[in-house]
């Protein structure tokens, strides 16, 4: 009977409705990419919109004048000088930590690796305490160095070292997986054709590397710049001193000055827009060169 | 460029992947280092190389002792087994490296430089693809970019690390010709590591058996095949059958019957021959089996049979002439005409 019931229209309309076994039906694909979409737009996008819609709320003359009033200016300043610092410091530190962790056999390597994890599993407050505990007023080392002039809390070298001490893993963390699955044969091939360890480091392993590391470079920057809770901790919250970017979003926010507020974290909002399209841009240009530099 | 090994001892974490390996690679000679994963033989080409150090024993290269060298100062070619191309740099650039990073009183000209990867990349014939990345060639390809990289610095010998491991058996075979060709063109020194006894005995001058982090037989593919000097080479070379067996009163004895072989040894031995190397027969002492399985390969047949008493049974392949019966569960009488016996 069914036989029959199969009219040669069925039939043909047959291979368009067919579909993978793997893929889904159209309601349930379109779901999908709503729910995704629908999640992305209100926890990121809404926030992202709605920085910029308070910071011109009292118009462009007003947001302007928030960044160029001296405070701000300074805060924009340290937060440069410090990310400045900061960045180069965890690069250096990156490529040789991933580069020891990657190439080399050694005792107490899973203790490196965690080591270098520690940041990201300890609450930035924490990390900015430490530093309190070991150059405050109570300590042995801040006490020290007082007295010969240096001072590290409460000042630009305190906020450099909290925001060494968070932003160090991006660096190495983007690495260590790269390296690993490198291995050490492009090494070994330059050394056996003569090329000195330098040369082998300039000319073999950073080419090999340097989507990676500028990855990296990109997180890092990016979180040097936007870190709070571990340089607040470290700060004093010294108008025109010690204030970075982040810190001076809050105080201002706290004075009710909304539009200012607004103003200034535009800027960081920008900071990681710039950041996204940057890694994008790197992404379609290089696409097939980065991933000829992760296969091998 | 003659090569010796004297006495080399190589651990890694206490254990020991070389014990005191003598070898010497006569000027001009094509060896193959073969042997089983684990046996050492990658060990002993990176220790030749200066990629490893060795935790005792020297390495002379001439008469040069080399063991404190560096891997830069012996000036070998190493071509690896997954040729470690640099993939950031064209064809030309990575032939080229090693006259690139020469210090600048001896590094060649650009134009020289050139020149000479252009010659080395048509001594590959490979002409053409100089602007070409790596991951844009063919394995084939590469392998021979990696060669002629190798090449470019004038290396005193040429070392291979499973040369052909990464290829297809069809490439493999052309590739194969064309080393020996280029062997006996260059006339270097070259050492190639392989677990492929066929490439091992159809390339090689001499063939480096090794087992174990142990050099087991230098030889001849003739040598190691036709005169194996131990059980491991015996078995590890071409196919083979073995029995564990007596020796008394002038005979070996299988399972306490006279096999119909002749020897001055005495004691318990294990008993090796070729699978060819067998001859039926209906009287006097001789082994005997059961018929398993059989099967037709090309000229001969080959017969599958179980030797001994049942429960204790060995069981082992042997050649029987086409118009053998050979049917399953029939019984063949046979004995060994060339075989060889180790104590045990």
């Amino acid at each position: 009977m069914h036989d029959n019931a199969r009219s040669p229209a069925a039939s043909a309309r047959k291979p368009e409705t067919f579909r993978d076994a793997a893929s889904e039906t159209p309601f349930v694909r379109h779901l999908l990419i709503f729910a995704a979409l629908a999640y992305l737009a209100f926890f990121l996008l809404l926030p992202l919109v709605s920085i910029f819609v308070e910071a011109f709320r009292r118009g462009a003359g007003a947001y302007f004048d928030a960044l160029i009033e001296p405070d701000a200016l300074a805060a924009i300043r340290l937060t440069l000088l410090v990310a400045a610092i900061a960045v180069p410091l965890n690069l250096v530190f990156g490529v040789a930590a991933a580069w020891a962790i990657a190439k080399f056999e050694f005792k107490g390597k899973a203790f490196l690796i965690t080591l270098i994890d520690l940041p990201f599993s300890i609450s930035p407050v924490i990390s900015g305490l430490v530093y309190v505990l070991l150059f405050g007023s109570q300590s042995v080392l801040g006490p020290l160095l007082k007295s010969h002039g240096i001072e590290i809390l409460f000042a630009v070298p305190g906020i450099v070292l909290a925001t060494v001490f968070v932003t160090f893993p991006f660096v190495a963390r983007e690495l260590i997986p790269l390296m690993q699955d490198q291995g050490t044969g492009d090494e070994e091939a330059a050394l056996s054709l003569g090329a000195s360890g330098w040369q082998t480091f300039w000319r073999v392993t950073l080419p090999n590397i340097k989507w990676g590391l500028l990855y990296g470079v990109l997180l890092c920057n990016a979180r040097a710049m936007g870190e709070f809770g571990a340089v607040s901790v470290v700060s004093g919250h010294i108008r025109g001193l010690t204030n970075t970017m982040p810190l001076h979003v809050e105080i201002l926010y706290n004075e009710y000055n909304f539009v200012a507020a607004f103003a200034v974290a535009t800027l960081l909002a920008l900071l990681a827009l710039v950041t996204l399209v940057l890694k994008a841009v790197l992404e379609r240009r290089f696409g097939a060169e980065i991933a000829a530099s992760r296969k091998h | 460029m003659e090569v010796t090994i004297s006495n080399i001892r190589k651990e890694f974490d206490l254990y020991p992947a070389l014990h005191d390996v003598s070898l010497n690679i006569r000027s001009g000679e094509l060896i193959a280092l073969l042997g089983p994963s684990g046996s050492g033989k990658t060990t002993l080409l990176r220790l030749i190389a200066g990629l490893e150090h060795p935790t005792a024993g020297q390495i002379f290269f001439g008469n040069e002792d080399a063991s404190n060298r560096t891997v830069q100062e012996r000036n070998v070619g190493f071509v690896f087994q997954h040729y470690a191309l640099f993939r950031h740099m064209t064809v030309a650039d990575n032939i080229a490296f090693g006259l690139t990073v020469r210090p600048r009183a001896t590094r060649p000209a650009k134009a020289e430089i050139r020149r000479r990867a252009a010659e080395l990349l048509d001594m590959v014939h490979l002409s053409g693809l100089e602007k070409r990345y790596p991951n844009q060639l063919s394995g084939g390809q590469r392998q021979r970019v990696a060669l002629a990289r190798a090449m470019a610095i004038e290396p005193k010998v040429l070392l291979l690390d499973e040369p052909f491991g990464a290829l297809d058996a069809q490439v493999r075979k052309e590739l194969r010709r064309w080393l020996r060709e280029f062997h006996d063109r260059t006339g270097h020194t070259t050492v190639f590591v392989t677990h492929d006894q066929e490439e091992a005995l159809e390339l090689a001058d001499r063939v480096v058996v090794m087992s174990q982090g142990k050099i087991e037989q230098v030889g001849s593919a003739d040598d190691v095949y036709d005169t194996p000097n131990s059980a491991f080479v015996f078995s590890f070379i071409g196919s083979s059958a073995s029995l564990p067996v007596e020796r008394r009163d002038g005979m070996v004895f299988f399972q306490d019957q006279p096999i119909g072989l002749a020897t001055d040894a005495t004691g318990p031995a294990q008993l090796f021959f070729r699978p060819q190397d067998v001859a039926l027969t209906s009287e006097g002492a001789a082994l005997s089996g059961k018929v398993t399985a059989s099967r037709r390969l090309a000229g001969a047949r080959i017969a599958e049979i179980d030797v001994g008493n049942d429960g204790n049974a060995h069981h082992i392949e042997i050649e029987v002439p086409l118009d053998a019966v050979a049917t399953l569960g029939s019984e063949i009488r046979f004995r060994p005409t060339r075989w060889e016996q180790f104590a045990s």
